[in-house]
């Protein structure tokens, strides 16, 4: 209950702050219909929707980071959450009541997402469904990230760790350019971290290719398991002092 | 029932922050707590309010310890902290309804007290402004509200004044004065003018330590000096040629 209570005050937070609708939602879908639009003069199909709209999806998950990120970052900043450590709320009423609100913004950025991309003429398919479920997984990702940030760093270091967070789940993903084509150490270490993964994943499971979903999956799942871990830790650890 | 405090201790990685503070207050009482930046004030707070565990000693809140019953404490008090910790998206009332929820009021209820908060704070005309949009002087008026909406029987107000232009300090000033007597108030402050104006007794503290104790005219008396700028500079200074 009071979980809930602290995750109505940050979807509030988090929705009625502008920057949220334009890095979001409309940032995305304009690099959707940016990049569409030069499929067509590409001797490659990495911008066809059907492979960027999924990895797009995913790119835009990077955001919910930065949100996660800076709500903690500021309620740590105003001393905000040093009221409500003051209340007897349990640690993990403040991880769920972070968290819980990103899920339906995640869900928003995909259907948002994936909506634009039928209307650009990405063909509709049945398997957009289970789809769903595995970028709301996808997304647990981004927000362990984003209280792994907000924990051990203050807001404005937030900001900064963002920047370097974007460029490498980007760069690192395969989203702009094929990962193969580069290959080597490069391609190693995109494949030791969990964002390629990722991308891969929501990729396959849009194909309707459900056996090469699972592995990216576990990759995926592992990972969040433990950003979500090193969170928690910290987290406890900061409410003793 | 009172406020015991027993050699309560804080060090920060070898640095002591909090001295072997010993003291008690009384229910009800209106409590100063004075010194520089830096001199264990807003430590103190946190160690009473089990946002932080001692190193050593305890305090005894009411009837429960702050090292055996956290929980049990933290039920009774509440806290405007130094930074003013209002959330900046939510609106006046939103903030005050937030915080009576946490603390397990239902929708109803928590409306009733937001509106009540608001009301004896001079509150009720912005309760649809955001945070982010209020002044100094509003914004501390509804951290204190905040801190007040629990209902709690010890309240702490670290710093309340800081920042404020006069008028927003005399305002804030009466409101306190109406606190006063009804529930126990510990607070925090460098302004000399503050504890004069608001505090039944002070504790001077300095690197960590409890220089004084008593009311304003125990003070005068102990040192000889009339004007409480005087005691303090003369109280803290002697503690340098130690
Ligand atoms: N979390 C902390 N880690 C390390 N040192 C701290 C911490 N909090 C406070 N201190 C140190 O403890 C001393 C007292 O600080 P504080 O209680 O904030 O003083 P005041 O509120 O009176 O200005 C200062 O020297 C400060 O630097
Ligand atoms: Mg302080």
């Amino acid at each position: 209950m009071r979980a809930l209570t602290f995750a109505v005050r940050n979807r509030k937070e988090i929705l009625r702050d502008p920057m949220t609708l334009l890095f979001g939602m409309v940032l995305p879908l304009l690099m959707l219909w940016l990049f569409s639009m030069m499929a067509e003069n590409m001797p490659f199909d990495l911008f066809t929707l059907e492979k960027l709209a999924p990895a797009i999806i995913v790119f835009s998950f990077s955001f919910i980071t930065l949100f996660t990120g800076m709500l903690i970052g500021r309620d740590k900043s105003s001393s905000f959450l040093m009221r409500i450590f003051a209340s007897p709320m349990a640690a993990t009423d403040y991880l769920v009541g972070y968290a819980l609100p990103l899920l339906p913004i995640a869900f928003l950025q995909i259907t948002a997402c994936y909506g634009t991309a039928l209307l650009l003429g990405m063909p509709f398919t049945i398997d957009a469904i289970p789809a769903v479920g595995v970028l709301l997984i996808i997304s647990l990702l981004y927000i362990g990230f984003g209280l792994f940030f907000g924990t051990f760093f203050t807001d404005r270091q937030v900001g900064a760790m963002f920047a370097i967070f974007v460029n490498i789940t980007t760069w690192l993903s395969g989203t702009w350019f094929e990962l193969d084509m580069i290959g080597g150490t490069f391609q190693r270490v995109a494949y030791l971290l969990p964002f390629a993964h990722a991308v891969d994943a929501s990729r396959a499971i849009f194909a309707g290719d459900y056996g090469a979903v699972f592995i990216p999956m576990l990759w995926v799942m592992a990972y969040t398991a433990v950003i979500f871990g090193i969170a928690v830790w910290g987290f406890k650890k900061r409410m003793r002092g | 029932m009172e406020i015991v405090i027993k050699e309560l201790t804080k060090t920060f990685k070898g640095r002591i922050a909090v001295d072997h503070l010993s003291l008690t207050i009384g229910q009800g009482e209106f409590f100063a707590l004075l010194g520089e930046n830096g001199a264990g004030k807003t430590t103190t707070i946190k160690l009473l309010s089990c946002l932080m565990k001692p190193t050593g000693g305890d305090a005894v809140m009411l009837g429960d310890s702050i090292v055996e019953n956290p929980q049990a404490v933290k039920k009774k008090l509440n806290i405007s902290p130094q930074e003013t910790a209002v959330a900046r998206n939510l609106s006046v009332k939103e903030n005050l309804e937030f915080i009576a929820k946490i603390y397990g009021s239902d929708k109803r209820e928590a409306e009733k007290k937001a509106n009540r908060l608001m009301n004896k704070f001079g509150l009720a005309d912005r309760a649809k402004s955001k945070g982010r949009t209020l002044s100094g002087g509003l914004e501390r008026r509804l951290s204190i509200a905040m801190a007040m909406i629990s209902e709690p029987e010890i309240i702490f107000l670290d710093e309340p004044t800081v920042g404020l232009d006069v008028r927003a300090r005399l305002d804030l000033w009466q409101i306190l004065l109406d606190l006063k007597g009804q529930i126990t108030i510990i607070l925090t402050t460098h302004y000399l003018e503050e504890v004069e104006a608001l505090a039944d007794r002070i504790g001077i503290m300095h690197k960590g330590r409890l220089h004084a104790l008593g009311t304003l005219d125990e003070l005068k008396e102990q040192t000889g000096q009339a004007k409480l700028q005087d005691i303090f500079l003369q109280l803290t200074a002697e503690a340098k040629i130690q």
